[in-house]
């Protein structure tokens, strides 16, 4: 018998909107953000993104659409210690491959000034502190100018200072350069200070 | 899809674990060298113990022989043809040792496009008088030159020139140990007898060893031309026709074809030794059998140092297809790395194999039957490099195939939420 986490969760997410989702541990917020993302698509229903179906789509091609319209930022940074700073930020790029390889390095280190870490771009991902290390993250998650940047507790491994740097980076993103935010998070003051919050409750969304 | 990016990924990778890619890689060279060895060694004592018979033995021989009529009297008289006979002590009665039309014959032969090279002989048997007693033994009259180049004869001159029989008449090369018998060197006479009782004297001008003793003990060669002088016959009389094939797996079927149309006896070479092919079969499986497994045992390697990383860098193969690579990218990245670690190892296997070859090719192997052998021998054909070759990229992409399918199937969001 199958026992539904999530039940008729149906919303939307304008562009440039900085929403968070809330709620108690295991009422299915981070299952919903892995659903938007595309990696789990064990559902019924549909999922739009940039209104397009991923119905039936292959895996190979939500893989594209991770890539191409999604930027991720976890809880833990997941950078790969093989390569550099700047190369962990161009990876997606140069998979994408929209760019040249050229042109990726000098987004990626745009995009290292805008989060004030391009002094780290030579050093080995694993030299660095783990303040630093999200915002690498952030800023790969950026690298391919996503529709939407999806996080799940980005600042939960961070302290108070760290995190404040990092809600920092999301709301300029959010009002500078009108980027589209959706953050999982148990941090009440982080949500508090976003522009709209979605709380859930036993798979359901009780508040939008 | 850019490759570039996956070979760069592939060699982050590989550089990470550099010390067990490194072990797996030698376990690749160390079975590819064995292999190689093993085989360069194994076929060059095929071809030594082949040359030891083959070599000397035309693909076809076309011979007459002393044979019982199989049409008898008896079998014309109307009364007994409806039953079965038994007849006893028949004698043959045609005692001619000779080829029939044997110019003709040569002509014929000379025309044919199968045929490599013919080769005329004369088999004489005669005594060697030593002082007081008389020993028996063969003459084999030949053509020097067709026996060099057909038959490798100049090999197992070992003494004096093959060549003399042709410019010093009534000439003779003697087997080692019948020379040994009868105490001539070259330069020294021997007498013969011939079955009819003509005496002859002949001039040694060689020694030949032929690595087979019992043959050296009575065989000795002589131009055609002297050994037809010696049994008194006529400038046709040849007894055997060799001939060698352009391809020797022609030959069953050739020699059926030759001995209806010439009307004499033909024997092919795979009659006669089939157990040479047998014992070179069976030393060529046994090489292969043992180099697969070194390849088959080095691939555990591989799959094991792949299977480690994939464990190990879990995350990051969560995180890359979380940003976009598909399924497909990471298994390319693992195929890549075992191809990698195969094509390396593979090739400086292929480099050490030919050092051990040419090491082995040194060591000293002198054996009295075998005059022309100093070293061991060692076959350098390039096919089983590239047997070799082969080999170590299969199995080493064999080997990456499952990790890599594993790696490919890993759900990033199982990762991404254990932590």
């Amino acid at each position: 018998m199958d026992i539904p986490v999530l039940k008729d969760i149906s919303f939307s997410i304008n562009k440039g909107e900085f929403v968070s989702v809330v709620g108690k541990s295991g009422c299915g917020k981070s299952t919903l953000l892995y659903i938007l993302s595309t990696m789990d698509t064990d559902f019924t229903g549909d999922l739009l993104i940039d209104g397009e179906s991923t119905h039936g789509k292959k895996e190979k091609q939500l893989a594209h659409i991770r890539n191409e319209k999604i930027g991720f930022v976890f809880q833990f940074h997941y950078l790969l210690h093989e390569f550099s700073v700047l190369e962990n930020v161009m990876l997606p790029g140069l998979k994408l491959g929209r760019y040249s390889n050229e042109e990726v390095e000098h987004r990626a280190m745009e995009r290292l000034k805008t989060l004030g870490i391009d002094t780290l771009a030579r050093k080995k991902a694993n030299q660095i502190s783990g303040g630093e290390k999200q915002r690498v993250a952030i800023a790969r998650a950026l690298i391919n100018d996503p529709q939407i940047i999806m996080g799940d507790e980005p600042t939960g491994n961070l302290d108070k200072r760290n995190s404040e740097i990092v809600f920092d980076v999301f709301k300029q993103m959010a009002e500078e350069y009108k980027q589209t935010l959706l953050i999982v998070t148990h941090d009440t003051l982080f949500a508090h200070n976003t522009q709209r919050i979605i709380e859930m409750e036993d798979g359901k969304i009780i508040h939008q | 899809m850019k490759y570039s990016l996956i070979i760069k990924i592939a060699v982050a990778l590989l550089l990470a674990r550099w010390k067990q890619t490194t072990v797996a890689a030698v376990g690749v060279t160390f079975s590819i060298t064995m292999f190689i060895a093993l085989l360069g060694f194994m076929n060059g004592l095929n071809d030594l113990l082949d040359g030891l018979i083959l070599n000397r033995t035309p693909h076809i021989r076309l011979f007459t022989e002393v044979n019982i009529r199989q049409e008898q009297p008896i079998h014309h008289q109307e009364e007994f043809k409806s039953g079965h006979n038994f007849i006893h002590s028949i004698k043959p009665t045609n005692s001619r040792q000779a080829i029939y039309n044997s110019k003709p014959i040569l002509s014929t032969l000379a025309e044919d496009e199968r045929v490599l090279g013919v080769a005329p002989k004369i088999n004489a048997q005669v005594f060697f008088t030593l002082g007081t007693i008389d020993i028996t033994g063969v003459i084999n009259g030949i053509d020097p030159t067709a026996e060099a180049t057909l038959f490798h004869f100049n090999d197992y001159v070992i003494e004096g020139k093959a060549e003399a029989l042709q410019t010093v008449s009534n000439s003779i090369i003697l087997g080692k140990e019948l020379a040994r018998k009868a105490l001539a060197e070259v330069g020294d006479i021997v007498q013969v007898i011939t079955p009819q009782g003509e005496r002859f004297s002949l001039k040694v001008v060689g020694l030949f060893q032929s690595g087979i003793q019992e043959y050296d003990k009575t065989q000795s060669y002589a131009s055609i031309k002297t050994t037809q002088k010696i049994l008194g016959k006529d400038s046709n009389y040849l007894t055997d026709i060799q001939i060698k094939l352009i391809d020797i797996n022609l030959a069953p079927a050739m020699a059926i074809e030759y001995a209806q149309r010439f009307g004499t006896l033909a024997e092919d070479i795979q009659t006669g030794n089939s157990q040479f092919e047998t014992g070179s079969f069976v030393r060529s499986l046994i090489s292969y059998a043992v180099g697969v497994t070194l390849l088959i045992v080095a691939g555990f390697g591989i799959y094991n140092i792949l299977n480690m990383m994939i464990y190990e860098k879990m995350d990051s193969i969560a995180i890359l297809k979380a940003t976009g690579f598909a399924g497909t990218d990471v298994n390319r990245i693992f195929i890549f790395i075992a191809l990698s670690i195969g094509i390396t190892g593979g090739l400086l296997g292929l480099l050490l194999g030919f050092l051990v070859s040419l090491g082995i090719d040194q060591i000293p192997f002198r054996t009295a039957s075998l005059p022309t052998v100093k070293t061991y021998p060692v076959n350098y054909s390039l096919f089983f490099y590239a047997i070799g070759f082969t080999f170590s990229l299969i199995t080493t992409y064999l080997a990456g195939l499952l990790p890599a399918n594993k790696a490919s199937g890993i759900d990033p969001v199982i990762i991404i939420r254990g932590k």
